[in-house]
């Protein structure tokens, strides 16, 4: 029997959903309003939620203070280009992976997902000696390359379970029909596997782009992507709380309207598996 | 042209022999099928020859070349999965015209050459349609049109109709032999269902374990099977085995006797037995007797006026009759 739903318990459902959608983005809307807030106000007790002059004068401020392009090129230069090379390096591992398990496959996923448990920090000082050596320090380059390294563990598990749910036969079946491995890939893998592919990467470029650890601690000026600029405005001077409320929202905002268009794309990645 | 010779040729997985040496010739344009039950290496021989698996050893020719070594795409044969292996993606067109495409073929031709199979499979109308559109016996005939549309050497059927239901089959069974008789193409046919088997094939591989235990027609196998695993395996409902005093006397360890070739009296006869159960199939009446020689099946043509719990006489016909040794193999007549 199909469970019965009261109107009661909808109106219920709905406000507690309503509530912990609303705690959830608390944090993201304050910081919205603060940014159209003058620095007075934005730290006014009682807090003023609505009824304060709104301005956008902030955005000015903080895009003429420190080049908000400038950053928001290094955000995009550093998490697509780190994400396209991590889908480089991932989709044949995966790919291997997926269709010719060794006998150490399952081992090697599990070492991989397991560097993931080691924290950051650990790894930071060599890290940055290998980049200072190297004259690395403060470039794109680097980050790229670290958070490609960081992340492809996650990207090759996320690529390897959407290319395990490739029917091998109808691989078998391109390889009966003629194809090599170049037109079984082209023709029959790659647009069964392109949602998978899409999803893999949205949400390493999300990733990426809020990356703070290593931006923080590898780049100045010159690389430093938006997260060192939100950082740039808690600054020993005192916090200035409305600017650092819109040099944030100019951070996210970006990815915040990628992810919105992207969502459904996203949930089907992150959930794909879960259900046949 | 499409002779397929093995020769010595063995399958292992890791430590595991799945395929001990083995020999074998197809012959141009024969209807082949490899049956047994599951797990006996029946469909590893067959990805051995479409190449999808490598020998360990042996060699596969094909046409006279040595395959062994070839990919699956430069073999000139065709495959038809059991799960249809359709791609999702492409319409029905894109799916059979895909290993013309792949042969470089130019795009009038392949719509010309799709065209025809369609139509010989009754698929013009779906032809735009995506496989996910379409019923299971559609899908199988999409499989199948992929497969024709190159004009392989070979055409090779992993269990083809497992996936669809018991009225399906028969249609689709009927229909590649139908398209056997058209295409005079070699087939070999993968299969765990005997009455496919006997159906459909020119001639019949029974294996068991790897090893081929018998090559024949259908009707030589069913007649003189070579062991009491072939005798058992073919012919539905199974052959009846009986050892003791009723084997010796016929100078034998086992005698077999199939259910259809016992006669059945209320009055007298050979043997003697109750009826556990009747089975009433309309054209058939199969009876489960319970002997002193333990239960035998008996198959009678239409209506027999017994009912369950009565004594009953039953009679082998004496031509009938298949004896085997203590190691199963079958006494010579």
């Amino acid at each position: 029997m199909a469970r019965q739903v009261t109107n009661r318990y909808r109106v219920l459902v709905t406000l507690a959903a309503w509530c912990v959608a609303l705690t959830l983005s608390f944090p993201i809307i304050w910081t919205l309003l603060t940014s159209f807030k003058t620095e007075i106000e934005a730290v006014a007790s009682p807090p003023k939620f609505f009824s304060f002059d709104w301005t956008i004068e902030n955005y000015f401020i903080v895009q003429e203070r420190s080049d908000y392009f400038h950053h928001f090129w290094n955000s995009v230069v550093i998490a697509i280009g780190s994400t396209l090379l991590a889908l480089v390096i991932a989709i044949p591992a995966a790919w291997s992976m997926a269709f010719v398990p060794g006998r150490r496959t399952k081992d090697i996923l599990m070492w991989m997902l397991s560097t993931k448990m080691m924290p950051a920090v650990g790894v930071l000082i060599p890290i940055y000696l290998l980049c200072k050596d190297f004259g690395l320090l403060d470039s794109r380059i680097a980050l790229v390359t670290i958070l490609m390294l960081m992340n492809l563990p996650i990207v090759i598990w996320m690529l390897f379970t959407y290319l395990k749910e490739i029917p091998g036969e109808i691989l078998e079946a391109a390889r009966m029909d003629g194809a090599n491995l170049k037109n079984e890939i082209l023709y029959v893998l790659v647009p069964m596997a392109v949602p998978g592919i899409a999803s893999t990467l949205l949400l390493n470029v999300i990733l990426s782009w809020n990356e703070s650890f290593w931006t923080l601690n590898l780049t100045g000026a010159n690389a430093a992507p938006l997260t060192a600029f939100i950082v740039s405005y808690s600054s020993p001077e005192g916090l200035f709380y409305a600017k650092l409320s819109a040099a944030s929202i100019m951070a996210i905002a970006p990815i915040l309207i990628l992810g919105w268009f992207s969502q459904k794309q996203l949930v089907r990645g992150l959930t794909f598996g879960a259900v046949k | 042209m499409g002779k397929i010779v093995l020769k010595d040729v063995t399958k292992s997985f890791n430590d595991v022999n799945v395929i001990p040496p083995l020999n074998l010739e197809i012959n141009d344009g024969e209807f082949v099928v490899f049956v047994g039950p599951s797990g006996c290496g029946k469909s590893t021989l067959l990805r051995l020859i479409a190449g999808l698996e490598d020998t360990s050893s042996g060699h596969i020719m094909i046409d006279e070349k040595d395959a062994t070594n070839m990919s699956p795409s430069d073999r000139g044969l065709a495959m038809v999965f059991q799960s249809y292996a359709l791609y999702p993606h492409m319409t029905v067109e894109k799916n059979m015209g895909f290993p013309l495409k792949m042969a470089g073929m130019s795009a009038s031709n392949i719509e010309e050459k799709v065209k025809a199979a369609a139509e010989t499979l009754n698929l013009t109308q779906y032809l735009d349609r995506k496989p996910g559109q379409l019923s299971g016996g559609q899908r199988q005939r999409v499989a199948i049109g992929r497969a024709i549309v190159r004009q392989p050497s070979a055409f090779l059927f992993d269990e083809p109709l497992s996936n669809l239901d018991a009225a399906l089959r028969v249609t689709m069974r009927l229909e590649i032999s139908e398209l056997h008789q058209k295409l005079k193409s070699t087939m070999i046919y993968v299969t765990h269902d005997q009455v496919e088997a006997m159906t459909m094939a020119d001639k019949i591989v029974v294996f068991n374990a790897g090893n081929i235990e018998q090559v024949g027609t259908p009707v030589e196998l069913y007649r003189t099977p070579k062991n009491m695993f072939v005798a058992g395996f073919i012919g539905s409902p199974k052959m009846n085995f009986l050892t003791g005093e009723v084997a010796v006397k016929h100078g034998a360890t086992t005698l077999g006797i199939r259910p259809e070739h016992i006669d059945v009296s209320a009055e007298q006869g050979e043997w003697e037995g109750t009826i556990v159960l009747g089975e009433h199939l309309g054209s058939d009446t199969y009876f489960y007797i319970d002997t002193e020689m333990g239960a035998i099946t008996v198959r009678q043509s239409g209506e027999v006026g017994f009912k369950n719990g009565d004594r009953i006489f039953l009679t082998p016909q004496a031509n009938m009759i298949h004896l085997f040794d203590e190691q199963g193999v079958r006494i010579s007549d």
